[in-house]
């Protein structure tokens, strides 16, 4: 528990000296969001009912973006060696990243989401769920993630080979998570949904650490 | 009996002798199973002549996810045992796999112009079998994205048995949901809802595709084994 303090400590001490990597990310966001509007119409009574899939959509990738750079910087200056040969096992590492990836990227995604369901005209009964969606999924796209940036740590090409990695893998959440924003728009209740992807949560919370570092340790081997 | 394959010289060495026959029964099985699909069974009085679709469509469906199943296994038995030939056989299977799941996608759009009146529709079992397919290409890619061959081995296993979670999604999805695919009718615990007129060409195929795949697989894996042995002996020329 206290390794996982510190090691979270820090990825955030990294995170808030060095990158802009998590600005990046929300702009990202927010900018990607704001290319439908141009591409699709402005008409306002359709924008309301496809604003929460396309605000889930650009959230899956903007998540993506950092996650290439989770293991890779620690694998090239040496430093994953060393936290392997820590007695902080791999799963407490792996929990320590993907919650750093989450304190960085998800939290910021999702402070920036209301700002986006304001430009794609929501109503305001369907916020909360936006909200409770995003705080239950993000979490889930930076565990999942977590396994596939181990996977490709070293590989060619890295990045494209990530996307095409964990994208299937987030379809699932993309499915509840937007379904619960049309169901509070639609006016329907959404508690399934969110009850689904609570499940898929503590799932990924049990089952990612422990993928990721059987992924970690094929790759530092 | 597991550790007696572990050798590659006498896989390589059964895999040759079983070759010749396993292609025959392919080849005999196709025949039998092409002419019932084709000129012994009944068209149906619904859907006309387009049920035959099904006769590739079907066993094209079930291999393509007792592949990854097989993969999967494959993937777990080279994690545990480091067994050399799980990896090489995981390997072999992905692009299998990958090109029966492309078959079922697009006989299952054929088949759905006639019937549903749509190429596709965002159903959740044509959904899931498009993420199977991707799962096949992002297995092929990873395999492929090492310098190291073993890195690339074991990375794709990992992601395997990741993957897995979509096999049970796909097989019971037009259970779990009411879509407009139709449920299993073979699959069930009473008799099949089928009749047996439609349901022996259909078992005849399934058979035909699955010796297919059996000995496209032993094909491919003495193709990777002689493969690395090349490169070893390439290798060693060159020192």
């Amino acid at each position: 528990m206290i390794g996982l303090i510190l090691l979270v400590k820090r990825e955030l001490g990294l995170a808030l000296r060095g990158g802009t990597d998590a600005v990046m990310a929300v702009v990202f966001f927010v900018l990607a969001a704001v290319l439908f509007p141009f591409g699709v119409g402005a008409d306002p009574a359709m924008l309301p009912r496809i604003g929460g899939g396309i605000i889930w959509v650009v959230a899956l990738l903007a998540a993506m973006l950092s996650l290439e750079r989770m293991f890779s910087s620690d694998h090239e200056d040496g430093s994953l060696d060393l936290l392997y040969l820590s007695p902080v096992g791999l799963g407490t590492l792996a929990l320590a990243k993907a919650l750093a990836h989450w304190l960085t990227t998800g939290v910021l995604l999702l402070i920036a989401a209301p700002i986006l369901a304001l430009l794609y005209n929501l109503p305001a009964s369907a916020f909360g769920a936006l909200i409770v969606s995003m705080l239950l999924g993000t979490p889930i796209l930076s565990l999942v993630g977590g396994i596939g940036a181990a996977l490709t740590l070293g590989a060619r090409r890295g990045g494209v080979l990530l996307a095409l990695l964990i994208l299937p893998l987030y379809i699932p959440v993309l499915i509840f998570g937007a379904g619960a924003i049309d169901g509070a728009v639609a006016g329907r209740p959404i508690g399934p949904q969110l009850m689904v992807l609570s499940g898929f949560l503590l799932a990924a919370l049990a089952l990612a650490p422990w993928a990721t570092a059987a992924a970690l340790r094929q790759a530092i081997e | 009996m597991f550790h007696r394959f572990a050798n590659p010289a006498r896989f390589s060495r059964i895999a040759a002798r079983v070759l010749p026959w396993s292609a025959a029964a392919t080849i005999a099985l196709f025949v039998i199973g092409i002419y019932f699909a084709l000129f012994a069974s009944p068209a149906d009085f619904q859907q006309g002549e387009t049920v035959r679709i099904m006769y590739v469509h079907v066993p094209s469906a079930w291999i393509s996810m007792a592949c990854y199943t097989f993969i999967a296994v494959m993937s777990a038995v080279a994690l545990i045992w480091k067994h050399p030939l799980a990896d090489i056989a995981a390997r072999s299977a992905a692009p299998l796999g990958a090109g029966f799941t492309l078959i079922v996608l697009i006989t299952g759009s054929l088949w759905g112009k006639p019937t549903w009146g749509t190429w596709w529709v965002w159903d959740a079992r044509l959904t899931s079998v498009l993420v199977l397919f991707f799962l096949y290409l992002g297995h092929i890619a990873l395999t492929n994205a090492f310098d190291n061959p073993q890195r690339g081995a074991r990375a794709a296993a990992v992601l395997a048995l990741v993957g897995f979670v979509n096999i049970p999604i796909i097989k019971f999805s037009v259970n779990w949901w009411n879509t407009l695919h139709q449920p299993a009718s073979v699959t069930r615990l009473d008799a099949p809802a089928i009749d047996p007129a439609i349901l022996t060409p259909l078992l005849l195929m399934a058979l035909a595709f699955t010796f297919y795949f059996l000995t496209m697989l032993l094909v491919r894996m003495r193709a990777d084994l002689n493969a690395t042995r090349a490169r070893a002996l390439r290798l060693s020329a060159a020192e």
